[in-house]
């Protein structure tokens, strides 16, 4: 009677660890050959771990979502007439998996105590070193070792040295052009930069990749995109900003835009919602809380111009402008940051035709601003240059249709591309 | 006159751009040099060469004059004192400057580079305007190395002029000065002062730090100092110059104990530095940036303007010829397309004093301000036969290792000649030799160089001969 070892296997794929999805076994089971013990998760795929013993399970080492390193101890089983030759050092039952799996870094080789005697040959070292050298110290390496690696491309901090004291020799960076590093593109031009930076997600913008993974992972996007002829809106926007009284702001497309989601949300509430997918709940409000999205110093947010269907545009055009300077100025209440019922999203100021905006969760509908630009347009006799300007907008399909979404857009079109309708009361 | 419009246009023809343009000519990239005055620059006219020529001069003169008294050990001697021709070593010295000048004219025709005779001057940063003295030429280029070198730093208490003098002038002088004040003693004035001591002046030099030669560790420096002892030179340290006495024949000098004194002189000679020429016409339009008073570069000597390279003494320290010179290689290689950076280990550095000093890589105290910690190894030319045989056993060799693993960080040396162990200590520095690597290579008898495999077993504790 002895105990059999069922370590981690390699599961392919170049992977060093695996996570623990599945027991079939616990302690006191009796298992036969073949039998599926467990199944572990890599990035790919499911890999299930059958016995190749018939026994009795007596330890498992890991709980489900440990992850384990391959060849780490998994599991136990007591086997008739199994002679585990338990002294010869096979027996690593005792570590934790999760554990070993943590502590698997391997070992820096640099500047030991004791010079090391060289190796004869490097034939067969590993090329590669196990981690770079840090960028201010400089690899060991003669003058035309160095030229070789610049014109190969390769940063001699990734080599590992088999000389003197690690210095690099030739065969080391031959031996690490050909083992699997990446070839060099050419020998000619720029050279490769292999640097890679590790940059700890914190702060906002750990909590923007949150919301946008939250979104576009919950969210079944639709995004419709149309063309709106801007040319009467920017006669009528131009006119009013050089007639405008002394204390009325300055009017950019936004505010017209908001008065134009006012009138079309009246006709289709169904779009100035926000949906709790976890209880099933749509909330369609009355009040249309305009989301603006903004880049700031620290990243993106939106700020929030409350009650737009009470606002004129001249309202709009001033809460707006503050919202705005609170939030790049890092002043704005959380209040002023919350609670938006649809968004507007704009990079036209950027150029693009058009963009696929990620509605701001849990909102169903988002409307984004492409650049105006003039282009020829038929008008069935001739090209007349006409400023023209994509809308980019999505909506939670789920919830809003394709058809409505198109009949929400095609109606903010028809606003825009005749404001005066936006003035007209219904 | 016609515009010509090349790849490459260097603008100063000294040993960064001379290089630079020959290299470039070699790599079949069209190259044109610009240079006002003569080709070589400040190394060749009035740097490096003229001064080891008057430095040579001086000890042979020193030596036979030795003899002459009757106080030389190896039993030569002369029956009358020999005599100076100061202008004929002059005249000397510049047939051999001028033999350097049409070599490199004739390396940069050979290298197919165009040469313009003329003072250039940016009218944006790929063209230049240059007075030839055939009139105005504009050249127009893809890329500009800007290597216009350096100059004498002139105190504003002490301009040059009558009395006081630059380098420059004092390498051309026909007639001896009976006292010499060396203003400054860094490597050139000290270079300087000790020529003219063994030719005959009496020479005063005075340095504001603590010690002559303060780049350099106590240690290095002292053989230097007895040397000068011996050679009569005073050395008034801790003192600073004042200004020039009412008469013009004497120099106004405070000491450390804040007294002043008179310091008769024929010549006051300033050494206390030099500035880089950015006083270039049309440079101040090009916005390049600085550090400090130099024209910043990256590692591969390019300026903040696209295609605009600077190299050599306008780029800052160490302000060295075989700087410049590898400087100007490099950017050539990358003019030609090829992948090239500033990866040196180490310039080393000659003080070409009595003895000379030595020094490549770091010294002790560099080391461990570098939170590394180092063993050394020194030797003592006084157990080297060579040094005995030339009656010049002063000084030592000095090898900086890793502790941890030998490796070699720095070496130094300070004797008679060491100039020429240069080539071995920058090799085993850039090889990234360890000690046991000196330690283990066979060294010539009987040689100077002996001294350096000594230092490495010293340095590993078993040195053979001491």
């Amino acid at each position: 009677m002895g105990e059999f070892t069922i370590k981690m296997p390699d599961v392919g794929e170049g992977v060093a660890e695996a996570e623990l999805v599945e027991w079939n076994v616990k302690p006191g089971d009796p298992v036969r050959e073949d039998m599926v013990l467990a199944a572990v998760m890599t990035d790919k795929a499911t890999v299930e771990i059958p016995s190749p013993v018939a026994g009795v399970v007596t330890w498992v080492g890991a709980e489900i979502g440990d992850t384990v390193a391959v060849k780490a101890p998994l599991l136990r089983i007591e086997v008739p007439g199994y002679d585990d030759g338990s002294s010869s050092g096979e027996d690593e039952g005792d570590t934790p998996v999760a554990a070993a799996a943590a502590a698997a870094p391997v070992a820096a080789a640099s500047s030991s105590n004791e010079p090391k005697a060289a190796p004869s040959a490097s034939v067969g070292a590993p090329a590669p070193r196990p981690s770079p050298l840090p960028d201010s110290q400089r690899p060991l390496a003669s003058p035309a070792v160095r030229l070789r690696a610049r014109e190969s491309g390769v940063d001699l901090r990734q080599v590992a040295g088999t000389g003197p004291a690690g210095r690099i020799t030739h065969e080391d960076v031959e031996l690490f052009l050909t083992s699997g590093a990446p070839q060099p593109v050419a020998s000619h031009g720029p050279a490769r930069n292999l640097r890679v930076e590790e940059i700890k997600l914190t702060g906002m913008r750990r909590r923007i990749a949150e919301r946008m993974t939250l979104s576009a992972s919950r969210i079944p996007h639709i995004s419709y995109v149309e063309e709106v002829d801007m040319t009467d809106l920017e006669e009528l926007r131009t006119t009013m900003n050089r007639d405008r009284k002394p204390d009325h702001p300055k009017l950019t497309i936004l505010p017209f835009l908001m008065r134009a989601m006012v009138k079309a949300i009246a006709r289709q509430p169904e779009v100035n919602a926000t949906f709790d997918d976890n209880n099933g709940i749509i909330s369609r409000f009355g009040a249309v809380h305009i989301g603006i999205a903004t880049q700031t110093p620290t990243g993106l947010t939106v700020p929030v111009v409350r009650h737009t269907e009470a606002r004129n545009i001249w309202d709009c055009a001033a809460e707006l402008t503050r919202l705005a300077d609170a939030a790049r100025s890092g002043t704005a209440l959380r209040e002023e940051l919350t609670g938006s019922t649809i968004t507007i999203t704009s990079l036209g100021a950027l150029g693009g035709i058009a963009t696929t905006p990620i509605i701001n969760h849990p909102e169903v509908a988002i409307i984004g601003v492409n650049k105006m630009v003039v282009r020829p347009v038929w008008d069935g006799t001739q090209f007349v240059p006409r400023k023209m300007m994509n809308l980019s907008s999505s909506f939670d399909h789920r919830i809003i249709d394709g058809w409505d979404a198109a009949t929400f857009v095609q109606r903010i079109k028809t606003l825009l591309e005749t404001p005066a309708l936006i003035f007209i009361e219904d | 006159m016609k515009e010509i419009s090349c790849k490459l246009l260097v603008i100063g023809a000294g040993p960064g751009g001379y290089v630079c343009a020959i290299r470039a000519g070699q790599l079949g990239v069209d190259t044109v040099i610009v240079e006002a005055g003569k080709p070589g620059g400040t190394c060749l006219n009035v740097g490096c060469i003229p001064s080891k020529a008057l430095i040579h001069a001086a000890e042979e003169y020193d030596k036979i004059r030795h003899m002459a008294e009757g106080q030389s050990p190896l039993g030569i001697s002369l029956q009358a004192p020999p005599s100076l021709d100061l202008a004929a070593t002059v005249a000397w010295k510049d047939g051999i400057v001028g033999r350097l000048n049409s070599g490199v004219s004739g390396l940069l025709r050979k290298a197919r580079v165009k040469i313009v005779q003329g003072r250039a001057a940016f009218r944006d940063g790929k063209t230049v305007e240059v007075q030839t003295e055939t009139g105005m030429q504009v050249i127009r280029a893809e890329m500009v190395v800007i290597a216009t070198g350096s100059k004498p730093v002139e105190l504003p208490f002490l301009p040059f002029g009558g009395p006081v003098i630059s380098s420059t002038e004092a390498l051309s002088l026909t007639a001896l000065p009976k006292k010499l004040v060396v203003v400054g003693g860094g490597y050139i004035g000290l270079e300087l002062g000790t020529a003219f001591a063994k030719l005959g002046s009496e020479v005063t030099i005075v340095e504001a730090a603590a010690q002559v030669l303060p780049q350099y560790d106590g240690e290095l420096v002292r053989p230097v100092q007895k040397r000068l002892q011996q050679l009569g030179v005073r050395v008034l340290t801790g003192a600073k110059a004042k200004g020039l006495a009412s008469g013009g024949d004497a120099l106004l000098v405070e000491t450390s104990d804040g007294k002043e004194h008179t310091l008769q002189a024929d010549k006051i000679l300033v050494t206390v530095g030099r500035r880089p020429n950015t006083d270039m016409v049309g440079l101040e339009g090009l916005d390049l940036d600085r550090s400090g008073p130099f024209l910043r570069i990256d590692d591969q000597c390019r300026t903040s303007m696209r295609g605009v390279f600077a190299i050599g003494d306008i780029t800052g320290e160490p302000m060295l010829a075989h700087r410049a010179m590898a400087q100007g290689e490099m950017v050539a290689e990358i003019a030609a397309g090829l992948k090239r950076g500033w990866d040196k280990r180490c310039i080393p550095a000659v003080c070409f004093t009595d003895p000379e000093i030595l020094s490549a890589g770091l010294s002790p105290d560099e080391a461990r301000r570098n939170g590394l910690e180092v063993r050394v190894g020194q030797f003592p030319f006084s157990a080297n036969g060579r040094a005995m045989t030339m009656l010049a056993e002063d000084g030592f060799v000095r090898v900086v290792a890793r502790a941890d693993n030998n490796v070699v960080l720095g070496l130094q040396a300070v004797g008679a000649g060491v100039s020429e162990l240069a080539s071995a200590f920058a090799l085993a520095i850039e090889m990234g030799a360890r000690v046991e690597d000196i330690a283990a290579t066979v060294h010539a008898h009987p040689t100077r160089g002996e001294a350096l495999q000594e230092a490495a077993l010293k340095t590993l504790g078993h040195a053979l001969h001491i």
